[in-house]
């Protein structure tokens, strides 16, 4: 056991953090700037992240989940308007059904209204998420036993909590094969929806370290009664908690992305559901701080506070948020069927 | 980045699931149960003489020599298999290893690492709790000797002591944290005075106060140098609020795997409520256990300790205090259990964000040490 990164993981966070650094949004205004918008795509594009769930000649992906979980949180801290999730699990779900690599490079995927799980064409309607510059989304059709993979294309995306990952909304009516797919088990989308609950952990911690980043900042430079606010014990506690949630998030992620190739696909989705229930309550308690710490200020549509609670809002409904997954933990050691509600 | 076991872990991981199923004492919590220490020096004793104790340390004081994430293995499966957790005395070697010269070293760690000797804390006082250098207890120089007074509380195991490391004022002129020293003081002898303090779930032996009443310490006896015992205390410390020196995931993991059993055995004797109070319990127990492989494979890297205990101190007792909440949500539905453990454990868990420095405490470290906040 040695869960340090390695110097090429490290190599590849810093690498991930630079594109954050030069391309995110730092303020509102930014999220309107579509320059920006379409050099920071085109930087992620570059690196080819996205392709890190690819096959290789073997059929195994190019990368492991680890890999995946590092740039995700990377994009995550700087709440990056760019597109990495959708399109990374699209080409996981490719790998998985033998099926060449998308030839547009444009593809997300499509899940339920409620958007715990992937879509199924046979239902009324899905969501796809991740949809900046998607032209399509992949979704199963059931059939039997098995499960095919299907496309569906997307006629325009739009904004809704986060305003930073738009979502679209597939035209069923046009599903079509993926060319070369074979039909897809349950444990391969056991297996998948590991990789997909463990990268939705990834975003939250990093959206969790860059709004507490945030705010410890303000709190250095904000005065009130002739000093600053970060001076006084009741700010410095809610900010001391807040980094105590991100430490514990951080360990139980990293061991879900380690898990998400080296145990059996049960156990990796266990210890995804465990890390979501844990991330998700984590979060959102301390985006809701970095809104408090703010003041007024952290309440006006101008500051960047709101832009990371969104996002982990929406990163938390993705796969099973806190209550779905504290469900799935309690089956996967008591049984199923003892509800919480 | 791994979380498996490499060859020669899982090598050792099946040595000590072997060893575990002929030499578990079973022995009842400590947190719960004043019987634990009538076996807790046999099982000191018995781990140590197996080879499963001290795993980390050098070889030349008793240890292995072992990378430090054997730690995590060793507490894993001591959960699983029902035993004790180990005991917890890392704390106490790092301080005197880090303070103490040659002769200390020699004289005390073996003992304290094979567990032939017992060892308490003497540390806060009546008047001096959060604010530790506010201490009164003297020492005072009398040739060879020191010579000291003073009264101790929160002593842990101070009945079960034959040693006790003591801070103690050399220099009532100096400024307050300046004039504290350290020394190894003998509790077997006459002015030493021992008092169990019975705690809210009503244990008596794991908790005392004790006072010294012109006692005699050798001045070899001091650990490091008169005014060092500031430094010595804040290295003890640091390590008295790591889980993965505490071994106290082994603790939480034992208990939420007693809990996981109860509540599968009839799961509609609970309530929605009680239900989510063990599945958090489950969480966060995991969550600890993951943290500690991820801080003990820092050390890999060469850290020991530093502004991070209080990140880990916090994590663990929001681990145990969910565990104690998941206790509580058993105690409803058994409540004829005979030892009433349940409760015991719900109860105990309530010191755990004020001993070894409280929760306000290491969020002001943590606010001011590692957030880089100012200070008012």
């Amino acid at each position: 056991m040695d869960v340090r990164l390695t110097r090429e993981q490290k190599a590849l966070r810093d690498s991930a953090s630079a594109v954050v650094e030069a391309l995110a949004p730092r303020t509102v205004a930014d999220l309107q700037d579509a320059e920006r918008a379409a050099k920071l795509d085109a930087a992620v594009a570059a690196t080819g992240w996205r392709e890190l769930r690819s096959a290789d000649d073997d059929d195994q992906p190019l990368a492991s989940g680890v890999e995946a979980a590092i740039v995700a949180e990377e994009l995550g801290r700087g709440v990056a308007d760019v597109s990495f999730i959708g399109p990374l699990l699209a080409e996981d779900l490719r790998r998985r059904a033998g099926a060449p690599s998308s030839s547009s490079g444009a593809e997300t995927v499509a899940l339920t209204p409620t958007l715990d799980t992937v879509a199924d064409a046979a239902e009324p309607s899905a969501t796809a998420i991740d949809a900046a510059q998607a032209t399509a989304a992949l979704l199963a059709r059931t059939r039997g036993d098995d499960i095919d993979l299907v496309s569906a294309p997307l006629p325009g995306t739009q904004t809704r909590n986060d305003l930073t990952r738009p979502v679209a909304r597939p035209d069923l009516g046009a599903v079509t094969a993926v060319s070369d797919a074979g039909p897809l088990s349950a444990d391969d989308f056991t297996a998948w929806s590991a990789l997909a609950v463990t990268l939705t952990c990834a975003d939250l911690v990093g959206v969790m370290r860059g709004a507490v980043t945030l705010a410890t900042e303000y709190a250095k430079v904000r005065e009130q009664y002739g000093h600053q606010i970060g001076s006084y014990q009741a700010v410095q506690h809610l900010l001391a908690d807040a980094h105590v949630a991100i430490e514990g998030s951080a360990s139980v992620m990293l061991h879900a992305a380690w898990a998400v190739d080296a145990l059996p696909a049960e156990e990796a989705l266990a210890s995804a559901r465990l890390a979501k229930a844990y991330c998700s309550r984590a979060a959102r308690m301390a985006c809701e701080t970095v809104i408090q710490v703010h003041g007024g200020i952290g309440n006006t549509w101008e500051a960047m506070p709101h832009v990371f609670l969104r996002r982990a809002l929406h990163s938390t409904d993705l796969f099973g948020g806190t209550g779905a997954s504290l469900e799935a933990v309690l089956a996967h050691r008591i049984g199923d069927g003892h509800g919480l509600r | 980045m791994d979380f498996g076991d490499s060859p020669e872990e899982a090598a050792f991981r099946q040595r000590l699931r072997d060893w575990l199923r002929d030499n578990n004492p079973k022995l009842p919590s400590s947190s719960t149960s004043d019987e634990y220490w009538d076996g807790q020096a046999a099982w000191h004793h018995a781990l140590y003489d197996a080879g499963f104790f001290a795993l980390s340390w050098p070889v030349e004081v008793g240890g292995h020599a072992l990378p430090p994430v054997y730690d995590v293995i060793l507490d894993e499966e001591l959960a699983d298999a029902g035993a004790p957790p180990r005991p917890s005395v890392g704390y106490l070697v790092h301080g005197i290893h880090y303070v103490g010269n040659k002769d200390i070293h020699e004289r005390f760690i073996p003992g304290i690492i094979s567990g032939r000797e017992r060892w308490c804390q003497g540390f806060s006082e009546p008047n001096a709790g959060s604010d530790l250098a506010a201490l009164r207890t003297r020492a005072v120089r009398d040739g060879d000797e020191y010579i000291i007074d003073g009264h101790k509380i929160w002593t842990s195991y101070s009945d079960q002591a034959d040693w006790c490391l003591l801070l103690a004022r050399t220099d009532p002129d100096a400024p307050k944290h300046k004039g504290i020293s350290a020394f190894v003081v003998d509790m077997h002898q006459p002015g030493v005075t021992q008092r169990p303090l019975k705690m809210i779930n009503g244990i008596t032996r794991e908790f005392g106060e004790v006072t010294f009443e012109g006692v005699r310490v050798k001045a070899t006896d001091m650990v490091g140098n008169p005014g060092d015992g500031w430094k010595l205390a804040m290295t003890v410390v640091s390590h008295e609020r790591e889980p993965g020196e505490l071994g106290y995931a082994a603790r939480y993991r034992k208990a939420v795997n007693e809990i996981v059993r109860i509540v599968r055995d009839d799961p509609e004797r609970f309530s929605p409520d009680q239900l989510r109070d063990v599945a958090w319990a489950i969480v966060e127990s995991q969550m600890l256990s993951h943290h500690v492989s991820r801080r003990l494979s820092a050390r890999l890297d060469g850290i020991t300790h530093g502004p991070d205990g209080s990140v880990d101190k916090l994590l663990m007792t929001a681990t145990e205090q969910a565990v104690g909440h998941a206790a509580l949500a058993v105690t409803t539905v058994d409540p004829d259990h005979e030892e009433d453990t349940w409760m015991k454990m719900y109860l105990y868990s309530r010191a755990q964000s004020v001993m070894g420095g409280t929760a306000q405490i290491q969020r002001n470290l943590v606010a001011t040490r590692i957030l880089g906040l100012p200070t008012a």
